[in-house]
Parts: C-alpha cells; sequence; structure tokens
C-alpha cells in the first residue's frame, strides 16, 4: 500500500500545481485583448441587493440599462427587504431595495442618512377556489379580516353572501391559506388588515411574518398558489403579478369609496395617486381614498445613502435612479407592475436632485 | 495482515517514512478541520442568539407561542414537529427499507439486483423541492381525499387520526420525509448485508435452515449494528431535511395530538423567516432554534450511538 502511496500524492500534487498554473495563466491573454480595441473607458460595478418581489423588473432595468451605458455593470440580488435593510445598513452594497419603508428604529440605527427611492408599484390579489361560483368574488374589508381572524368560518357566511347576491356559495369550511416564508407580501397584506379591522390589530398585528389564527402556512406565491389550486373552498393572497401569470382567479375588494375594485394595474396606479407623499417618500397606500383605487396596493423601494460617498458610483448610481423612474417606468406594464403616477415621479425628481456625492450633487451631469 | 506487514516491514526498515509522515498529517489535518467547522459553527450559532438565550432562557423551549409581531419567541411546537415527523418517517420507512434490501441482497435474481438498486440510489439524488411540489399537487390531494377519511373512519375514535382532514399537516410530511430516507437507508442496508460473509449463509444452508431463517438467523444479527447505522443516517436526514417538509406540513406553530393538523419544522421556521427577520432578538430567536436543532441532532445521535454499542456487544 505505501508503495503506490508516494506516486498518489505526488500526481495529486502535480494536478493541484498544474491547476494553479493554469488559474493564474488564464488572465495572461486579456492585456494583449484589450490593445486590439480602443481603449474603453473606466468600468463602474454598482450592487444592490434586497427584496425579491421587484426582482424580474429591476433585472430587466439592469440589463437594459447596461445596454446604453456599457461602462456601467449593475448586479441585484434577490435576498429579501430585510436582507437589503441590512446590507445597505452595513455598506456592503451601494444600494438596498426594500417592499415595506424602514421601520422607525432602524432609520435610527443607519450610519448615515437614508432615502427611500419608490420605483414601482405592486398590489396583494386575494385568490380562492370555489367550485361552481361563475362570477368573481367580492369580498368587503371587514369580511376579509374576520375569514383570516377566524371568525367566518362558512362559505355561506350571511356577511360574504351579503355582498354576492345571487352566486351560489356552498356551505363548507372556509380553509385559510397564508404565507409561511417572511415575505413583503404579507407585510402589505396585513398592513391593510389592521388598518380595516380593530380586531386585527390588537390580536394579530402587521408584519412580514405574523401569527396567524387561523389557517395553513405555505410557502412562497408558488406554494399558496398550489394549496389553494388543489384544495377546495380555500382562500390565499399572492401578488398581483403572480396571480396575473398564472390566470389565477381574483376577488373583488370593496374600497374606501364603497366601490368593488379587481386587481389591476390601473388600479394600483390609482391607488398611489390618491395618495399624498410624505417628506420622506415612504407611505403606506393600502386602504386608499378613490374611486378606482385598489385597495392592498404598495410601493416597492431601493433605498440609498444621502451622500453617496463614491466619487465614481455615486452619479452613476442616481443617473440610474434617474433613468429608472422615467424610462424605466415603460417596462412595468408588460411585467405586471403598475407604472409610478406623475405626482410621485414628480417628487422622485425633487429627491434625486438632492443626493450629493461630498459636498456636490451627484447628477450635475444632467 | 500477516502478509501484508511481512510485506511491509523491509520498507519500514529502509526509513521511507517522509511520504508517510506526509500522509499522516494531512490526513490529521482534514480531520482536524471538520471538527473545527463543527465547533465553529457551534460557537457561531451560541454567539449569535446570546440575545435571545439571555432573554428568554429556558422559556424559549417551553413556550409554544411564536409572535414575531410581538417579539415573543418560543420553540416547543417546532422541536415537537422536528421530532414526531422524523419519528414517524423512520416508522414509516424502516420497515421498506428492511424488506427491500433484503429482498435486494438475499432473494433478487443476479440481472435484477444491480439496476433496482440503481434506481432506488436516483431517488435519492431529487431534489428536494422536488418532493416538495409532488406533495402539494399529488400526495396532498390523495390524503385529503382517500387516505385521511379512510383512517378516519377504521381509527376516528383515536386522537392522532381526529380532526379536519386538509391534506397539509404532520401526517404528510412524516410521508414526505419516509420516501426521501427511503433511499439512504435501503441502500446502506443492502451493503451492510452484501458484506455478510458468503460462509455463514452455506453454513446455515448446511444446516438444513430455510431461506427465511437464514437471513433471520445469520444475517441479520451479523449485519445489526450496520443496520442501526443505516437508520441513524435516515434520521439525520429526516431531521435536518427543510424544503420538502415545509410545502407540506403546514407551517403551523401549534402542538396537536392529530396527525392530520398542521405543524411545523426546527428548519423550515429557519428557512421561511429568517430572510426577512429584522429586529435583532428575532434574529437571535432564529439562531437559537438552529442551536436547538443542532442539540436535538447530536443528542438524538447519541442515543442511537449507544444503541449499536450495545446491540454490538451483546451475544449474536
Amino acid at each position: 500500500m505505501k508503495k503506490r502511496l508516494l506516486p498518489f500524492l505526488l500526481s495529486v500534487a502535480a494536478l493541484l500545481v498544474a491547476w494553479g498554473c493554469d488559474k493564474k495563466a488564464q488572465p495572461a491573454p486579456e492585456p494583449g485583448a484589450a490593445s486590439i480595441t480602443p481603449p474603453a473607458p473606466e468600468n463602474i460595478a454598482l450592487t444592490g441587493a434586497g427584496a425579491t418581489f421587484p426582482y424580474p423588473l429591476y433585472s430587466k432595468w439592469m440589463s437594459q440599462y447596461h445596454a446604453l451605458h456599457p461602462t456601467v455593470q449593475i448586479n441585484y440580488q434577490s435576498i429579501g427587504s430585510g436582507g437589503g435593510i441590512r446590507q445597505i445598513m452595513a455598506r456592503t452594497v451601494d444600494f438596498g431595495a426594500s417592499d415595506s419603508p424602514m421601520t422607525a428604529d432602524e432609520i435610527q440605527k443607519a450610519p448615515a442618512k437614508l432615502h427611500h427611492i419608490p420605483t414601482t408599484l405592486g398590489a396583494v390579489a386575494v385568490t380562492y377556489n370555489l367550485v361552481g361560483l361563475t362570477s368573481p368574488l367580492k369580498i368587503a374589508p371587514d369580511v376579509l379580516a374576520d375569514i383570516y381572524l377566524g371568525k367566518i368560518a362558512k362559505w355561506n357566511d350571511k356577511r360574504i353572501q351579503k355582498e354576492n347576491a345571487g352566486a351560489k356559495l356552498p356551505a363548507s369550511d372556509i380553509s385559510v391559506v397564508y404565507r409561511s416564508d417572511g415575505s413583503g407580501t404579507t407585510a402589505v397584506f396585513t398592513d391593510y388588515l389592521v388598518k380595516v379591522s380593530a380586531e386585527f390589530k390588537e390580536k394579530v398585528g402587521q408584519g412580514k411574518s405574523v401569527k396567524w389564527p387561523t389557517g395553513l402556512g405555505a410557502k412562497g406565491n408558488e406554494g399558496v398558489t398550489g394549496q389553494v389550486k388543489t384544495t377546495p373552498s380555500t382562500i390565499g393572497y399572492v401578488e398581483l403579478a403572480y396571480a396575473a401569470q398564472n390566470k389565477l382567479p381574483v376577488a373583488q375588494l370593496k374600497n374606501k369609496s364603497g366601490q368593488f375594485i379587481e386587481p389591476s394595474i390601473a388600479a394600483v396606479s390609482a391607488a398611489a395617486a390618491g395618495v399624498e407623499l410624505p417628506e420622506s417618500l415612504a407611505a403606506s397606500i393600502t386602504d386608499a381614498e378613490g374611486e378606482k383605487a385598489y385597495p392592498i396596493s404598495s410601493f416597492t423601494y431601493l433605498l440609498v445613502y444621502a451622500d453617496l460617498h463614491d466619487q465614481k458610483k455615486g452619479p452613476a448610481l442616481a443617473e440610474f435612479l434617474w433613468w429608472a423612474v422615467h424610462d424605466g417606468q415603460k417596462e412595468c406594464e408588460a411585467l405586471n407592475y403598475a407604472p409610478l403616477p406623475a405626482p410621485v415621479v414628480a417628487k422622485v425628481e425633487v429627491r434625486l436632485k438632492e443626493l450629493k456625492v461630498g459636498d456636490k450633487a451627484a447628477l450635475a451631469g444632467l | 495482515m500477516d502478509t501484508l506487514h511481512s510485506r511491509l516491514g523491509p520498507l519500514r526498515r529502509s526509513g521511507r517514512h517522509g511520504g508517510d509522515a506526509l500522509f499522516k498529517g494531512l490526513t490529521a489535518a482534514f480531520a482536524v478541520l471538520i471538527i473545527a467547522l463543527l465547533a465553529d459553527m457551534a460557537f457561531e450559532m451560541a454567539r449569535t442568539s446570546r440575545l435571545s438565550l439571555a432573554h428568554f432562557g429556558w422559556q424559549f423551549i417551553r413556550s409554544t407561542n411564536w409572535d414575531p409581531v410581538r417579539d415573543q419567541f418560543g420553540a416547543l411546537p417546532f422541536i415537537y414537529g422536528t421530532v414526531v415527523s422524523s419519528l414517524l418517517a423512520l416508522v414509516l420507512a424502516v420497515p421498506i427499507s428492511l424488506g427491500a434490501s433484503i429482498w435486494l441482497s438475499e432473494f433478487a435474481p443476479g440481472w435484477l439486483k444491480t439496476p433496482i438498486a440503481f434506481l432506488i440510489e436516483l431517488l435519492a439524488a431529487v431534489p428536494s423541492v422536488v418532493y416538495g411540489l409532488w406533495g402539494i399537487f399529488v400526495l396532498c390531494p390523495l390524503l385529503r381525499n382517500v387516505v385521511e377519511p379512510l383512517l378516519g373512519k377504521m381509527f376516528g375514535s383515536l386522537p392522532l387520526f381526529q380532526g379536519a382532514r386538509q391534506g397539509f399537516g404532520m401526517l404528510a410530511g412524516g410521508i414526505i420525509l419516509a420516501i426521501m430516507i427511503t433511499p439512504t437507508i435501503t441502500s446502506v442496508s443492502r451493503e451492510v448485508m452484501k458484506a455478510v460473509p458468503n460462509v455463514l449463509r452455506e453454513g446455515s444452508f448446511a444446516l438444513g435452515a430455510t431461506r427465511a431463517e437464514v437471513v433471520r438467523m445469520a444475517v441479520l444479527p451479523f449485519a445489526r449494528s450496520g443496520l442501526v447505522g443505516a437508520v441513524i443516517l435516515g434520521l439525520g436526514r429526516a431531521l435536518g431535511e427543510t424544503m420538502a417538509i415545509t410545502m407540506v406540513i403546514g407551517n403551523r406553530s401549534e402542538i396537536s395530538a392529530s396527525l392530520f393538523s398542521p405543524s411545523y419544522t426546527m428548519a423550515s421556521v429557519i428557512a421561511n423567516e429568517f430572510t426577512e427577520a429584522t429586529g435583532d432578538l428575532y434574529l437571535a430567536a432564529l439562531a437559537e432554534i438552529g442551536l436547538l436543532l443542532f442539540a436535538v441532532t447530536v443528542a438524538l445521535n447519541i442515543v442511537a450511538r449507544l444503541l449499536v454499542w450495545r446491540v454490538a456487544r451483546s451475544p449474536v
């Protein structure tokens, strides 16, 4: 055994050495290649991390922006809003992304002033599985809250039937499905429920993960959809974009004006238009005013420092943000996101012009 | 051994120790690296969970209340869910795996052994998210429509089989885990039984034993400790499994006697909530769950090791 061992080890070592040389040898051709093409201006790499919900839109934006500005390479990792907030606070990324605004506690702990830049809008759709129901289900806010509190347990409950006159509702138990993974979707959904039900606010509260009084938890939009699709008499909530892509049945919700509104891109933009944005640009737009407003809508934000700090990256990031809230908005609808309404864009413009690199405006080039 | 020793003798005397020492050092370094990794992980988890350890103390493993909104964290339902779902998986998987491996090593015709063993090992390579999706779309509807009503009708008087039949729940979780650990237990047991010396089988046949008696009296006793090892490997996989069981267990932090009720496991709650957990106490509580999972795994492994040790020492 020993006789064979040494040659074996030697050959392993030789392989390792060869591999190491190979790796070192690889970058060698690059200088030669670069000398053929004209000397390129310096490349700028921006990195960001955060929310998963706007990821399809952001990745489209970033590849388009790279095509327009080949020197700017933007990298985005959809690790979740919580991770996005943590990473921007630790300054390990150039920008963060979150579906829900930072809490007062987080803002206070941040090493420097952070701005919320609204980039697009999304909504949470209520989906269901009711055999034999032909018209879309109509739900009033207090009824939705009581279903998720477990107080309304049967589909043929008087309070559900009141809004759905003429529809044939089964006498079966309502089986409630919620998102088990911490998510912006749950945060927006519970943000709406605490606004419309004092009891929900007191018993459950608002958050990315909450203690649901009833129902089953499913992981991700796909998990909720799977559970709703395969189980009769279920109700669940998913992102609007996901519901639209999968052609799920969605309920019409009664908004503040008493109208039953189906979730749609126009109805989400209408909700945003009905809310006056505060100085921070971070606002909840659930249960918004407006005849056509869909009540469970929300902004999603990019988080950037007021002082972008880096002489090269700072202006590049500010220019990308400017592009995103203007030209970038054209990409929204195709991916089932709602574009920002004009008054919001106007406010974001003001904020972007305020971004600084040291004591100079980051957008000086525009 | 003797011949090997005599062959190595001259080498050893000639003083070529360099390669040997290098090899010894290298392997020792790898072994230390593994232990260091494990120690570092335990240390990191303990460090991250400091806040929660200090804040909740023993209450953490006694409380059943998990409410992130109010910063109240109790891990008992997750511990219960992990232990019960893994044991349920063992109850379902061990007889099937042992049966399959006995057939494969003792009864199957030679030309069938390899393809079947290959297929079983293929099962172990299926990604767990695929098992999870199969669970959502096939297993859970089947449980809700057929299996659970049947169990309710036959054993409805037992608290194990009462309550709403929703498909998703402890039973679905246990079955998914059982399916996932069956290939592991089967292929390890088959290898262990293959290693039983043929002399034993031939001797028993010579004494007039039937095939079943050979298995019972010669093969199984000889393979005992290896078989327990196979079961431990399966248990380890069941305890740590995350994705598939998260998709079917229902994710409710409650303790219920019924197998039809939704439950929650330690690995699942970490996977579900870690990415979006922002509060310091919340993160610490999730890290403490990780630490607990570590402790539960170590405890169950120690119990299993003791079992092997006792089995191995008892007379055949």
